[in-house]
């Protein structure tokens, strides 16, 4: 379960974070909308402990995420994120991209990093480019790679930043095919999304990124059709 | 049609020198390289203030003419009582000297490397060095590589000042043998295409590298 609790953020004088509370359960799939630049992402961040918080608590599995004991590196074992940039690790070849972190971070061998390796990239259906490099990939490539990559660390939960934003519109479709996979799966997701029809179709919870705060968070029937935020009326209203 | 007084012993002569110039720039780029990487990491990772006295001294090195230091260095050591062979005097300056250019390379190198990539990489759960070692310095690499080669071909043609503190390098022994010889332009075209055969071997290797990643983007 992640619990976040109050948590202020602030970059120099900017304030992005004013006070977030959001508690994800285990199998839950959670889409948060919001205008752009809105702080949305630095809140991804800030839950694995890229990012340090200003005042709050952020839990993972009862683990506070920013208090100074707390090992860092094993907390991200259980935590993927899949970033807006596709961030492939340019010299790897995409098997040894995904067998990366099994073999140095949980001391897997080879063998067994590439049987994981394998099982994730057929899984997201990237199983003819083994030894392919990044750069020969197109961005939904690239990106269904970076899932895959985090997905080989048996995650309990994925992070995801507007996965798609960075996608040619062709290729927004088998991204979003490979998270509502994952989300029939029972995987733990938070989804920081513009891609509303994704939002309503494969949440469990929508919650409404506005002024540094979740202003609202509802079932998606109900964020939808009956949105009680003022400010979610409108941002709804305008993207339609 | 082309006569040369120039012997077979002469041009061995011509070689020990080339071999002295060899050491010297092995010693120093060798040395030089590891002090460059471990002041580039210093300062990718420390701030700048932090590491205004790094950059001072560096600055020092890189802004003083290479004869100056390797004239004064002789004597300061002489002076504090040292008695360092000038082989070794010339090598620790040399390295000093290449370590000021080749922390900016390695610096400019690492921050090269996307801030989101290393962020990619530390949250999967790798730590700052296994990021260093498995994605950083292998990216950084590239990018550091045309930077790294011509400088040691630079270090290899400066490496001649060392003949100041009077070892007996190639320029050198070009220099001697046209005082006995009275040939300067046939010396000095035999001396070029040494130092050309000894730079052209790590040329082709940085390119023939750079070659090869280029293919797997």
């Amino acid at each position: 379960m992640i619990e976040i609790r109050n948590v202020y953020k602030s970059f120099g004088p900017l304030e992005v974070l004013k006070g977030v509370n959001l508690s994800v359960e285990k199998g839950e799939v959670v889409s948060v909308i919001g205008g752009s630049g809105s702080g949305k992402s630095t809140l991804l961040t800030c839950i694995n402990g890229l990012e340090p918080i200003n005042s709050g608590t952020i839990l993972v599995d009862g683990v506070e995420v920013h208090a100074k004991t707390t090992d860092l590196n094993l907390l991200r074992r259980k935590i993927g994120i899949v970033f807006q940039q596709f961030n492939a690790f340019p010299h790897l070849t995409v098997l040894e991209n995904v067998t990366l972190a099994p073999r140095k971070v949980l001391g897997m061998s080879k063998a067994a990093a590439e049987e994981i390796a394998v099982k994730q990239l057929t899984h997201v259906g990237l199983a003819d480019k083994l030894s392919v490099y990044p750069g020969r990939l197109s961005g939904g490539q690239q990106q269904r790679m970076a899932i895959a990559r985090a997905l080989a660390m048996s995650p309990a939960y994925v992070l995801f930043d507007e996965v798609t934003s960075a996608l040619d519109p062709q290729l927004v479709g088998e991204v979003l095919d490979t998270l509502k996979l994952l989300a029939n799966e029972g995987m733990t997701m938070i989804c920081v999304t513009h891609e509303m029809s994704f939002a309503r179709d494969v949440s469990d919870r929508v919650a409404f990124f506005h002024k540094g705060v979740l202003a609202e968070i509802a079932p998606p029937d109900q964020f939808f059709s009956a949105p009680q935020h003022p400010e979610t009326r409108e941002f709804l209203s305008n993207i339609r | 049609m082309f006569d040369t007084a120039l012997t077979l012993s002469d041009l061995m002569f011509l070689i020990k020198g080339a071999g002295m110039t060899l050491a010297v720039t092995f010693f120093a780029v060798t040395g030089g390289t590891l002090l460059g990487l471990l002041f580039g990491v210093l300062r990718a990772q420390i701030s700048v203030w932090a590491a205004l006295p790094l950059i001072f001294v560096l600055d020092v090195f890189r802004s003083v003419p290479l004869l100056i230091q390797l004239v004064l260095a002789n004597a300061f050591q002489a002076i504090a009582g040292l008695n360092m062979p000038p082989f070794a005097t010339s090598c620790i300056v040399l390295a000093l000297y290449t370590s000021a250019y080749c922390t900016e390379i390695v610096r400019g190198a690492i921050d090269a490397v996307p801030t989101v990539t290393r962020r990619a990489a530390r949250s999967l759960g790798l730590s700052w060095g296994q990021d260093m070692r498995y994605i950083v310095f292998p990216m950084a690499l590239r990018v550091a590589l045309p930077s790294w080669i011509g400088l040691t071909l630079g270090v290899m043609k400066d490496s001649a000042l060392v003949l100041w503190l009077g070892l007996i390098e190639l320029l050198r022994s070009g220099q001697i043998l046209v005082t006995r010889l009275q040939e300067p332009m046939f010396i000095l075209m035999v001396v070029g295409a040494i130092y050309f055969l000894m730079s052209f071997p790590i040329a082709r290797l940085g390119g023939q590298l750079e070659k090869r990643w280029r293919e797997n983007d």
